[in-house]
This record gives C-alpha cells, structure tokens and sequence, in this order.
C-alpha cells in the first residue's frame, strides 16, 4: 500500500475495483466503514459480481472479468476530456510534459507499439524513452503542448476509449460507468481524495501489471497520490506476504528490491553499471544511486569477514539467474522433468497453481518433494488417491516425500510485515504440538546438515554454502531477535560522521539507526536495507505498542515500525504544492514550514530541501517526478491498452490481430489447450470467500461449519438455460479439467452484453480441496489456464472459459 | 462503540478476583453478580494473554491468545481462546470470521505433529524420527546439488547456480525465518525460488 | 529478549475512533446491528461459537450462503441472506441479518416457560436460559415470536444466544461485537445504542434510503438487540424478521394463571439457592398451567 489502513478513513471517495476487501480483507474493510460513518465518504464497488462490499458500496457498476484496463483508460479519457484532473499536480509532479523520443509510436490498428519481435513475443523497448537534451537531461514542455510530449500522447492513446467503446469491451452500462466517473472526477482537485484498494481482482489477468499501471495514472492525473485518504492500495495476500516480499524471496529479488545477479552482467560492477541512477533532471535525488551501499551491507550480512572488497565483497558466490524463474517457469521445468527436488515451506501448489492436471503430473516426476508445514497438506499428499478430488495411483509415482512439522503462528515469535509496511511484532504462546519444530529452526539444522556433508566429504562448489556468515549462538537454532537485528544491520568497525570525521558515529557492533548510514566499504551490514531502523540500539522497534495518533489522521507513528524509515504515506510531499503550501487544508500532511519540512509523518523527501531547489517529490525516480508514460519498465508498453484475457468470449474489437497480450509468455503445450468461446461460451472467474483463507481454513473445523463444500455461482437466466436448480450439482469444464459442485443460483452474478452479445459469467471459489474438514473436492485449479502476467507471471486465474451442465454427484474416496 | 475494552479494564476483568467493580460497569446489579457467576463462568480467569498476528491475511490483525500455562515461564501453555487485540490500531480488537476461527486452525485434527516419510510408490505415510528425515533430505539435496551445480555458464560467466531443485517459501513466516530462508537458499545456489507474492 | 513485555504492556489509550460508551449500575445494555453496515462476514457467528464452545459438524451446501442452513442447539448465531431487487432505485441489495436472540424487554420465551428459573431476566435486560434448570419442553420456542431457541437432541435442553452474559459481567462486550470487523455490531447502554441508531439513521437517509429506522418492536415493549435497517418500513425483507412482532395470545393468557406446583419441583438445584432473586426480580417466571402447556407442547391450540 502507498498510504495505509487506517489512513483509508481520510478518503471522500473509495474504489473498491480488482478486488473485494469486505470479502478478503473485512478488517481492513472497517476504514472504508470508518470513512463512510466520519467522513461522509462515498463507496464505489466495480466489479464482475455483486460482491460483499458491494453489498455496502454507494454504487455498484458491473463488468466483465478481465477488461479493466479498457474500463480505466476510459475513466482517463473522461478526467482528460471533462478536465477533471489536477493540473498543476500533472504539471510539476509527473512526467507530463516529458518529450519522448521522436521513433516512438503506436499502431492503434494492430495494438502493438514500436519495437514488437512477433517471434520472441517480446519488445525491443529502446524507442520507449524521453528525449534527452544536449546537456544530458530530459527536454520538457511544461506548457504540456508538445504533440509529442507525454500529456498530449496519452490524451490521443486514450481518446479511443469512448463510453461507448468501453461499454461494448467491458459490458458496463454506459450510464453507469459514467456515473462512476463522476465520483472519480470529483476528487480531481485537491480538496477531495480517492483511494483505491486493490488486490488479485487486478494481479491474476495476463495483464494485471498494466490495470494497477492505469490506476496509478488516475490517481496521479487527480493529485490523489502521496495525500491522505489517496493511494493505490494493493491489500495484498498473506500476513507476511509483503516482508518475504521486501526480504526478496522472489525469483528475481534480493532483500530491499535490488536485482539478483544476473549472466550478462558478468560481475559486481557491471551488475551496479546495468543500474544507471543519474538524474534525468538538474539537481534530483534519485535515491536509488545509493544502491551499491545496500548491496555491499546485504553481501556483507551474508558472508560476514568472507566477503572484502578483494572479492567484490562475495558477489560471484550469489547464484546469477539468467531468467527468473517464477512459479510458472518452474512447474513448467517440473512438468518437463527438468527437476529433480523440491522444498515447500508453508506451501501448497498442487492447489494454488494453475491446471492442476499439469501440477499433478508435474510432481509425480520429482525425485523428492519435502512440505515443511504445520498441516498436512492436498500437495504433500499428491500421491495419494481421494477419489474423484484426486485420481492417483500411488503405485506409479516414486517421488519420495517428507513432511517436516513446523510451529503455527501461534507458536512462534517474530515480525510479520502487513501491507501498510508496518512491521509488528508477535509474541509465542505456546510450543508446537508433539514433536513439530520451529521454522528456522527446521532450516537452520537442514543447513547444518549439509554444510557438515560438505565440510566432511567435499562436493561441488561448496565456498558459497561454507562462506555463509552463520554467527549465531546456537547455529542450529537461529533466534528471531537475531535474525531482525541482521536484518537492521550493524556497524562493523568505527564509524566516523560523514561531515566531521572527529564524531564516532558508531562503535564496531553497534546497530545502525538508518539505511542513510550505511556504507558501500564494507564497514557496514544490513540483510534489508529497508528493515534498518527496526531494530536499532533503542531495542526491538516493531515491537513498539504506543498506539496514540496525535493528527488524529490515523499516522499512529509509534507503533511498530513502517518502511521505509517509519514512514506512514509515501511520496507524502506530493501533498503540498510545489511551494511546499498544503494543496488544502482539507488535506494538509506535509508541509514546509520555512526551515525544515513538517507534518504528523516522516517527511518523503530531505528534511531541510527548500522547496525553491525544485527537487522533485518522487525521490526514487531519476526524474524526480512520478510517470504516466512508464518508460522502458513495462513488458507490453509504456501506456496501459487493452488487451482481452487468452480466453475470451469476444475478439479484441480495438485491434483483432492482437487480441491478448503481445508480450505474455505462453509455453508449448499451454497454448494448444487454451479454450475457444465455440466450445467454452462461458466466462469463467475464480475468487476468495470471506469464510476462507486459501486452502488453509479448510483445516479448521469453525471454518467449515460456515462455509463447508464448493459450489458453483451463476445467474438465474443461465440456470434456467441449462435446467439447473439451486442446490443441484453441476459440472463446471475447461479445456484442461473438469469440476463438480453445488449450484448456487444468484442475481449477484450479472448477465452481460458485450460489443452486442449476451456474457454470461460462471464464478467459483477457491478454497477446497481432498484435506481437511470441509467437504471434498478437485479444485477450481483443475480449470485454469496456465498464462500469466506479462510483467510478473502471476497467473490469469481472474478470466477464462467454461462450459456447464447439471450432473451427478462426483464419487467420494 | 464497540466495548471499552482498555488494556487496563481488561486485565482486571481477566482477574477475576477484582471483578465486581466490572459487573456493577455492564449494568449488572446486586444479587445478578452471583447468578450470573454460576450460571456462566468466565473462562478467562487466570488465564495467560500472549499479544499475537493472525496467520492469514495480510492486514495482519492483532490477536490475544489465551493459554492455560505460561510458555514465558518455561511452563506447558494450551491455548482455548483467541480474540482481537483492541491496541492494534488497525484491527482494534476485531477479527474476521478466519481469525476467529483460529483457534480450530492451531488445534486441528490436520496438524502434523511427528516427521513422515513416505517412500517410493508407497500408498502410506510412516513415522519417522527427524534425525531420519533430516539426514536424508540433506543427502538428497547435497547429491542433487553436486551433480546438476553449474559453476559457469556457457560464456565462462561464472554462475553458481542449482537448477534442479526448487523452493516455495511461505509467506505466513515470520521476517526473521524469511531472511534465514534467502540465506540459505542463495546460499545453496538455488533461483527456482518464489513464493505466495507471484500467485 | 525483547525490550517490551506483552504481558505487562499498559498502553491506557483506547484504540476507538468512537466515543466509549459509559455504562452505569442498573443501565440498560443493548447491541445494535447495523444492516446497512454488515458484509455478512459471519465473523459473529464463529466468534460466538468459539467463545461459546460450539462444534457443529459441517453441513452441505444447499445453493446459498446461510451456513449453517438454519440455528441450531450450536449455532445461536446465523447470517441470513437476502437477495432484493429494489426496482425503484434499479439496484440490486444484499440485505444480510444477523439472527438470533433479540432479548425482548418483554420475552415470550420467558413467560412460556413452565420450568423455575431455566429463563432469566438480568435487570440489564438480558434474557438468558439456565439449562441446569431446563427440561427441554419446548415452549420457549413457541413462545418466542422471533422462533430463535432450539432444542438439543443430545440433551434435550434449549439454547439460544446468552447475549455472552460472563463477559458482560466482566466488562466485556459480547463476542460477537468485539469480533465484528465493521462494526456493524455495537454494545453498549441502550439509550447509547439508540443514540448511534439516529446518528446512522441520518447518514443512510442523506445516502438515499428515505425510510431507515430503527427496529426496536414495540409489540415486545422494545428488545436489547435491535437493528438499523435501511427499509425499516419493511422488516420482512430481512429474511422474514417480522413487521410487528408479539408473544402469543395463548402465552399471554398463561400468565397470571397459579403456579402449578408439579413445575416448581422440577426446576433445578441451581436456582432454588437464588430463588429470594427469582421472587423479587422484575420479570419473574409467571404461573403456569400444565394443561394449557401440555397442549402447547403436543400442538394442539396453536
């Protein structure tokens, strides 16, 4: 989240749109509640079912699953032609009136922009770039008139985005999309702020990328971004997921969102020349040019005295990724045999990972499969027949596997990070059950083990593993508050004051207070550069429970620690003008006060930088604005265009020839079982229920009781198409697997016309499976297409198609 | 306006023994208080609070877990409640309906409790003590490793990369795990790492 | 090893953004629900079961949400949902309520009940049943106009929702409304409750709902559960919550009637100790007669 939770309460307006908080995420839902009650707030719900927080919302607006991007590029049409938008935010806080380069271009006929290999599927993205002037930086026209700068190319990439236009792609009533533009328009202003909270409804498309990239725009085209109550709010997955995400356990990621090395850049420096952080503008921060410094105390908190500057502090010792291999690449190497082992902590992809088919047989090729979890899981029993819901003989399959018994949470004591950034810490209150055993624990020993086995006999390599800094007091057993001061980061020697060499800033072994004082000599370590700060000489900083909130703005600054460097909003400057004046009252968060930047946050941006240097808001970015033209950072272009899921009802009626994304990969194999409308008419959709968390809940028993068995919702006028009656079962298929479940007959699924023909949607939840209390069943995975995101490769389980029939009940093992 | 629940106000009424001024605060009066002490005991009493995060999603809500013992102590503690933390400034004492049914989640029938193992084409699950599982599974993973590790790449770039095992991390770990996690995973060399983030 | 204890942690500053309620010895208590803010989470219904030690086995699904399908002895909290299509407005609304107890000011199960202190009446208007001292016949659940109590089959005793009167006692809000994550579910005094109802009375109606109210049925002198509906003109939108609801004229009739001496010696042991409380109390099990509720039992007369 750019803003937080308990800033939602700030918003005027709230667009609950990819996503469904009252559903998933109803605590957090409590601020739009809070909103609604204090702030006379408007909710605004736009989604391919009348949801629960539809159920509550000031308006409802329908669409068809997986055409957002086309549903917001109108929304920006609108702002743009009804001038609806915040002109001197645009101006002086985006990268509006950047030129761009003269090669750039975009065929509106064929849908594809400058550079596009058809074979590689993939772009040649050079042209995607400003001009640059003589003297090196960015040419401009701030009266934003320029044809080819980026306000003025954005207003034509869009103006084919009608209301009438986007009607026949997404289905919304012209009337009611256009009303919902209204509400957005009316925050367009500085006096009124929108956030929008999002989650998988905008992530799990061949395109999610590019719907979040046209959410930020409009939240940047009406100043909302960097405001109170404004944001684009991704609300995210697991109660960790946004540390382990920030720790880097990613395919493509260290700790802190520096890249893991990769084969062309052949070693340290021409990792760190790969990364060009200079200014696009006079006198910007671009924060990231401080990058080397946080890979040098990352390297150093993982190899310890091994690493020195001799040996580029261990940089060859870190594995380079010629690809990323995501989750997708690796099932898909699974699938091919191409693997031999593999570890799943606290995982269950047999369920959680498109075409359970592909999965299923994927797994019976490993060698060995380890589930290092506190619940037997449908994965760790692949192997195993439970009927219908998992058709196996164990006979056939040879993979050996473990399950190791972890701690719950409950039994476990550490920082979880929540998707405001917040780190908190969590306090054990029991011990795990029987002989189960703590998570680090299990990986502590594990290395151990191995590292003996190497020391002992030898082996391939083993200087990365043997390096390791493993300075703990029970190597075995690694303590969490171990863990989180490596994380912080320490002083490994002296540290004198930058500016007066006399000061000792921090003796040897003391834990730093900031990521600005880390060091790229070695005499720092940091695992996260972000973490530094949450565990500092103070003591345990998450761990902090003051929970007062002086502004009454919902900052609450003293509890636990946020990222980065405490801060509650980001690009919080962006809520004053460029004179450092509150855009509004209303909205006043940050402000310059003459000397130094004040407000109830930490300030975004340097402290005593007098708003007359013009030092741009966005301090991450060498231009030190913000960007509606996305540069050479998006797999599919540098503006958002609309693109129809692989599996759609209806052709792309803006450009047929491309209709699906041109950048997506899709493997061999995956592309030849992908479902045509002939024969798969239904547009089928997949989301989470309240009652559930993943395949997770369904172990509990007070879970099940609420929601107990699967089923499968469609509209009435459909039902009576096909005879089906609530309750009845039905077969749900693809053209990769088939389903069973109850019917669940429902006006809350709309029926839609798109460009002239009637849609009809088929959604389903996702949470069963063959383990747990809940009744048995296959999984909605056994449909899914096997695609993902252009950008991320998270998986299209958002749209596809369906055929459906009334059926049998499915035989029970 | 849900009710006032201060971390003082509550820890009295957990007490117990301090708990007519409570009774008189909630309307109750006079000879009420016994009856309604014997009629429904509060299970509360003398009960260990330990502050918490729910597991499940990522508004990560704050939780009180009731425990019957004192791990801090060195004592066995069995957890019988959970409810939410009323500090935490998000959540404010609410939980929705997966946190509260966590109780069911930490003492489910599903819990493993003892290492399995299952071999090769076997239709069961066998016992098996951690030393057992722990030494093979290195065995496996340093076998595997030695045998597929690319030290350089075609180019001569070296690499130190294992490709042919993979790991899913689970983001209901905590940082300090996640971090252990990256250690030793890179430090094994391998890239087929990802996890709930990408799904 | 961390520098804050969690357990000594006395961080003194409530956490609502809401005013507290402040409740007084003799203060009538009252949970409002607010339908117009309840996403049918059901967190109230596992928070009940949990607090309450209820386990049910799982159900089927039966093509709608309500899981279970209906209350039962270990569900004394059930979300009811209700698809409305408002064709003056062109909208669909999900209208979900919460059911269960409305603890009636003037409760008919209570005045039912032939068995000596199996029901109650706190002076705080809760209305709780005893089952040390309950024989399972029944006429609770005809006598209640909301048709909540139910009968176990495993030891033919009635429950229903206790309005979780030990936390109250302990100066704890129900289980229920600590857990709801919108506070759709609020406790507190019931001049306080009413209070908050007009407040959101008014937000819905600038909202468009010009017929909000409050739902606090006279026919029963008012209940300590009462809800904010957006149709208030039409409660039985709601999952059939009735428009006007009344004790039975044939429970009325019993009240009055001599206590018929049989029952008496039937009640349990806990409640002879507290009888002087159940003789003095306001609303004190009314006499009985054993034919008029042996009928009532067996069905006849209803």
């Amino acid at each position: 989240m750019t803003n937080n939770w308990t800033d939602i309460k700030n918003a005027d307006v709230v667009l609950i749109m990819g996503g469904n908080a009252a559903e998933a995420h109803p605590c957090g839902f409590k601020w739009v509640t809070e909103a609604k009650h204090h702030n006379k707030a408007r909710l605004v719900v736009v989604d391919p079912r009348f949801t629960r927080s539809a159920a509550v919302s000031d308006y409802y607006c329908p669409i068809r699953a997986g055409t957002d991007t086309a549903y917001l590029l109108g929304v920006i049409n609108y702002l743009l032609t009804n001038e609806q938008y915040h002109k001197d935010y645009v101006a002086n806080y985006t990268n509006a009136s950047f030129i761009v380069r003269g090669d750039f271009s975009f065929d509106e006929g064929e849908g594809l922009y400058s550079g596009y290999n058809p074979e590689r599927r993939a772009y040649d993205r050079s042209s995607w770039e400003y001009e640059l002037g003589e003297d090196g930086f960015a040419r401009r026209d701030l009266t934003l008139s320029d044809p080819n700068c980026v306000f003025q190319l954005l207003k034509k990439h869009v103006a084919r985005y009608t209301p009438e236009v986007v009607s026949r792609i997404t289905g919304a009533p012209q009337d009611k999309f256009l009303k919902v533009c209204e509400y957005i328009g009316s925050t367009g202003n500085g006096e009124r702020s929108m956030t929008i909270m999002y989650a998988l409804g905008w992530t799990q498309h061949s395109h999610g990328s590019q719907n979040i990239r046209t959410a930020a725009m409009i939240q940047l085209l009406l100043g909302n971004q960097g405001v109170p109550g404004g944001g684009v709010n991704a609300l995210r997955g697991h109660s960790n997921v946004q540390g382990l995400t920030d720790i880097g356990v990613l395919a493509h990621l260290t700790p802190g969102y520096l890249g893991m090395p990769r084969d062309g850049e052949g070693n340290f420096d021409g990792h760190l020349a790969a990364r060009d952080f200079t200014p696009l503008l006079p006198d910007q921060t671009s924060y990231w040019q401080n990058y080397k410094k946080f890979y040098v105390s990352l390297l150093k908190a993982m190899y310890g005295s091994a690493a020195t500057p001799a040996n580029d502090f261990g940089f060859d010792w870190l594995p380079k990724i010629d690809k990323v291999y995501d989750t997708l690449q690796i099932f898909e190497r699974v699938y091919q045999g191409e693997v031999n082992g593999f570890i799943c902590q606290g995982f269950n992809p047999l369920m959680s990972v498109p075409n359970k088919a592909k999965m299923s047989a994927g797994l019976s090729k490993l060698k060995f499969l380890v589930s290092m979890d506190p619940l037997m899981t449908d994965t760790a029993e692949f192997w195993k027949n439970h009927g219908d819901a998992n058709p196996v003989n164990p006979a056939d399959i040879q993979t050996e596997v473990f399950v190791l018994p972890t701690n719950c949470f409950a039994e476990d004591e550490g920082s979880f990070t929540n998707s405001s950034r917040c780190l908190n810490w969590r306090w054990k209150a029991a011990e795990p059950p029987g002989n189960a055993r703590h998570d680090a624990q299990v990986m502590a020993e594990l290395m151990q083990r191995i590292m003996r086995l190497y020391r002992e006999e030898g082996g391939t390599a083993p200087e990365p593993i043997l390096n390791l800094d493993w300075q703990y007091a029970d190597p075995m057993y690694p303590q969490p508050d171990e863990l989180l001061k490596e994380l912080n980061g320490k002083a490994l020697r002296t540290i004198r004051d930058a500016s007066d060499p006399t000061k000792v800033q921090y003796q040897a072994g003391q834990q730093l207070a900031s990521f600005g004082h880390l060091r790229d000599d070695g005499s720092t370590s940091s695992a996260c550069w972000l973490y530094t700060g949450a565990f500092t000489e103070a003591g345990n900083i998450t761990a902090r429970r003051d929970n007062s909130d002086p502004s009454g703005l919902g900052v609450h600054p003293n509890w636990g620690f946020a990222w980065p460097a405490n801060r509650r909003i980001l690009y919080n400057r962006a809520s004053a003008d460029p004179q450092g004046r509150p855009w509004s009252e209303r909205k006043a968060y940050i402000q310059w006060d003459g000397s130094r930047w004040v407000g109830p946050d930490v300030p975004d941006y340097g402290a005593t930088v007098d708003p007359a240097r013009k030092v741009g808001p966005f301090i991450m970015n060498p231009e030190g604005v913000s960007r509606l033209f996305a540069r050479k950072l998006m797999a599919e272009g540098p503006f958002p265009e609309h693109y129809e899921p692989f599996e759609s009802p209806v052709a792309n009626v803006l450009h047929p020839n491309h209709s699906s994304n041109p950048a997506a990969r899709v493997f061999k194999g995956d592309l030849e079982v992908f479902g045509t409308s002939d024969e798969f008419p239904y547009v089928a959709t997949t989301y989470r229920l309240v009652e559930h968390f993943h395949w997770w809940t369904k172990t509990s028993k007070l879970n099940a009781i609420v929601q107990p068995e699967f089923f499968v919702e469609i509209n009435p006028a459909l039902a009576a198409e096909k005879g089906i009656s609530n309750g009845d079962w039905v077969r749900v298929f693809s053209n990769r697997g088939s389903v069973k479940g109850k019917a669940v007959i429902t006006k809350r699924i709309p029926q839609l016309t798109v460009d002239g023909k009637t849609v009809h949607t088929v959604g389903m939840p996702i949470h069963f499976g063959f383990i747990g209390e809940t009744k048995t069943a296959v999984g909605v995975n056994a449909l899914t297409p096997f695609v993902g995101d252009a950008n991320t490769n998270t998986p299209e389980y958002k749209a596809f198609l369906v055929d459906i029939e009334r059926a049998d009940p499915p035989a029970v093992a | 306006m849900n009710i006032p629940v201060t971390r003082r106000g509550f820890l009295r009424g957990a007490g117990g023994a301090l708990a007519g001024s409570a009774i008189a605060a909630m309307g109750f009066g006079g000879a009420e208080q016994a009856f309604a002490a014997t009629a429904r005991a509060f299970k509360l009493a003398a009960a260990t609070e330990t502050r918490n995060t729910c597991p499940y999603c990522s508004v990560s809500c704050g939780m009180l877990i009731y425990s019957r013992g004192d791990v801090s102590k060195g004592e066995k503690a069995e957890i019988f409640h959970v409810e939410g933390d009323a500090d935490n400034p998000v959540n404010r004492g609410t939980l929705c309906p997966k946190g509260s049914g966590v109780l069911d989640m930490i003492n489910s029938k599903q819990r493993v409790t003892e290492p399995l193992y299952r071999k090769p084409g076997s239709d069961k699950w066998e016992t098996v003590s951690w030393d057992f599982a722990m030494e093979r599974i290195a065995r496996l993973m340093k076998d595997d490793r030695d045998a597929n590790f690319i030290e350089r790449n075609a180019d001569g770039t070296t690499v130190n990369r294992w490709l042919t095992t993979g790991f899913l991390a689970g983001c209901a770990t905590s940082n300090e795990t996640g971090w252990l996690t990256w250690k030793s995973v890179r430090g094994l060399g391998l890239i087929q790492v990802d996890n709930q983030a990408r799904i | 090893m961390s520098y804050i204890n969690p357990k000594l942690d006395l961080v003194r500053r409530s956490a609502s953004s809401d005013p507290e309620p402040a409740l007084a010895p003799g203060d009538q208590v009252a949970k409002l629900i607010d339908i117009s803010k309840c996403i049918g989470c059901k967190a109230c219904q596992v928070a009940c079961m949990e607090w309450n030690e209820l386990r049910q086995e799982p159900e089927e699904n039966v093509g709608v949400y309500d899981n279970p399908a209906d209350l039962n002895p270990d569900t004394w909290t059930l979300m009811r949902f209700t698809e409305y299509e408002n064709t003056a407005e062109d909208r669909l609304e999900w209208l979900i309520r919460k059911d269960g107890c409305m603890h009636c000011t003037d409760p008919g199960c209570l005045k039912a009940c032939p068995a000596p202190g199996a029901i109650v009446q706190y002076s705080n208007g809760i209305v709780d049943f005893n089952s040390e001292a309950c024989i399972g016949c029944g006429y609770c659940v005809k006598g209640c106009p909301f048709n909540i109590p139910r009968i176990s089959k495993a030891d033919n005793k009635a429950y229903k929702c206790t309005l979780c009167s030990d936390r109250v006692a302990e100066g704890m809000g129900p289980a229920c409304a600590k857990a709801c994550p919108t506070k759709a579910i609020t406790f507190g005094s019931k001049a306080d409750m009413v209070t908050l109802a007009a407040e959101r009375v008014e937000d819905l109606k600038e909202r468009g709902y010009a017929r909000a109210g409050l739902y606090d049925p006279p026919g029963v002198n008012g209940t300590h559960v009462m809800y904010v509906l957006h149709h208030a003109d039409q409660p039985s939108l709601y999952a059939g919550l009735p428009d006007n609801p009344r004790i039975s004229p044939i429970v009325e009739t019993w009240k009055g009637v001599t206590k018929y001496a049989g029952l008496l010696a039937i009640g349990a042991a806990a409640a002879v100790g507290l009888g002087h409380y159940f003789m003095a109390g306001p609303n004190e099990v009314s006499d009985h007669d054993e034919d008029a509720a042996r009928k009532l039992k067996e069905g006849r007369d209803v």
